[in-house]
């Protein structure tokens, strides 16, 4: 239990999708405009980042990985099909989003109608695949790659709100105007990593 | 297709219409693999070449796609193209693929590649989707190269593996041995992916307030 709280803390404040590894910056830095709509798009990638790590670990162990293939016939034993990870990953994140966007459409079309665009982008957002890439990496197990993936989303959500929140507020500060907007977005962005960070030297 | 037109397609997305600066996309490659020149060539250059191909595939297909299953179509196309790009890697460059570790795989949902694929293979012929590819994947490519050179030059002080600053530098050279170069001490923000992201944000606010059409007012 301990362990995968620990994991939760890491994947979420010390090793942060966004902040640390700057995955998932388009679309992070395109709908930080409002909290509202920022809230919504973080609940998303933490629902499709916690599906989609686990199923994908399941797949790998059972289909891909060399020796997986031994429950059919004895003879596929040294069969691998790692090189076909990749396809299949983003087969099921596609899915996964589809299923999501029919949820929210259903639930809450006004969230659906102002996410628009970046709900189908979701499919696209690089911290979704990092999450598997990485999970892969670290050889974690089916229940602590589900952490990870729950940990790794919440990560997303604190950090695009937060950016959402000081957005909002620093529109009417006097910042020279061809900083505004993209550029400044940039710069807190760097301040933030920067105070996450702080974060690295905690030994979990 | 006139002349003028083919020379836009390439030198357009080089700085006015920059994917990274201008577009937003691709973004979290360009801010993670920037630590030095190497790693920015070969992300620059694997990513145009997926760019290109996959519009060039894609813009031939694309009379023949259902508009229901496009972005599972492209995704296949991407990641089969992307699968092909990190296996070459693998086999002719190790050392570099296992540096770069994930982020080749991640080039799959690099939206320049999905962007482009939307915006521009999906209504163009295939020859100007293909140099639209080629000149996104360079407009790409030289962020990553001036991001990557400021970051190796001061994080390290050297360029290419050949040391500029520093104890180590031109120490058998003797009237350069005690001047600035010398006196150089090593950034240590630099070395951290976190440069990168002030160093765009920069170049961004560069690039805005010397073509004014880009700024944006909200």
């Amino acid at each position: 239990m301990g362990d995968l709280i620990n994991i939760f803390v890491k994947s979420a404040f010390v090793e942060n999708m966004i902040l640390i590894y700057f995955l998932g910056m388009c679309s992070y830095l395109a709908v930080s405009k409002s909290v509202k709509t920022a809230l919504g798009l973080g609940a998303a990638v933490i629902f499709v980042l916690g599906v989609t790590a686990p199923v994908n670990w399941i797949i790998r162990e059972n289909l891909l990985v060399e020796g997986a293939l031994s429950w059919i016939s004895p003879s596929l034993e040294n069969v691998s099909l790692e090189f076909l990870g990749l396809i299949i990953y983003i087969g099921v994140i596609a899915a996964m989003v589809q299923l999501v966007e029919m949820v929210i459409e259903k639930f809450s079309p006004s969230l659906y109608l102002s996410l628009g665009i970046f709900l189908p982008l979701i499919t696209v957002n690089c911290s979704i695949l990092g999450g598997t890439l990485f999970m892969i990496t670290k050889e974690y197990n089916l229940v602590e790659s589900l952490v990870f993936g729950l940990g790794s989303g919440f990560g997303f959500f604190l950090a695009i709100v937060s950016l959402a929140a000081i957005r909002e507020k620093i529109r009417y500060s006097n910042i020279p105007a061809p900083l505004r907007g993209l550029g400044m977005a940039f710069i807190i962005t760097g301040l933030m990593g920067l105070a996450f960070m702080g974060l690295m030297g905690i030994k979990l | 297709m006139s002349d003028v037109n083919t020379k836009k397609l390439i030198t357009d997305p080089l700085s006015d219409n920059n994917p990274i600066t201008v577009q937003i996309l691709g973004v979290c490659s360009a801010l993670a693999v920037t630590g030095n020149i190497a790693n920015a060539l070969v992300m620059g250059v694997a990513v145009t070449l997926v760019t290109a191909f996959s519009n060039l595939t894609i813009s031939s297909l694309r009379n023949y796609i259902p508009g229901r299953i496009r972005l599972i179509v492209q995704l296949v196309v991407i990641a089969a193209l992307v699968t092909l790009v990190g296996e070459a890697l693998k086999a002719f460059a190790y050392d570099l693929s296992k540096e770069l570790s994930v982020y080749i795989g991640l080039i799959i949902t690099n939206c320049i590649v999905m962007g482009r694929l939307e915006a521009f293979a999906m209504g163009n012929k295939p020859l100007p989707s293909f140099l639209d590819g080629i000149g996104n994947g360079l407009g790409y490519a030289a962020i990553l190269l001036i991001v990557g050179t400021i970051r190796e030059l001061f994080g390290t002080g050297s360029l290419l593996g050949f040391t500029f600053f520093g104890e180590e530098a031109f120490h058998n050279i003797s009237f350069l041995k005690h001047g600035f170069f010398h006196a150089f001490f090593h950034n240590g923000l630099m070395v951290l992916p976190i440069a990168s992201i002030f160093i765009i944000g920069i170049i961004i606010w560069i690039q805005r307030s010397k073509n004014q059409e880009l700024v944006d007012i909200s």
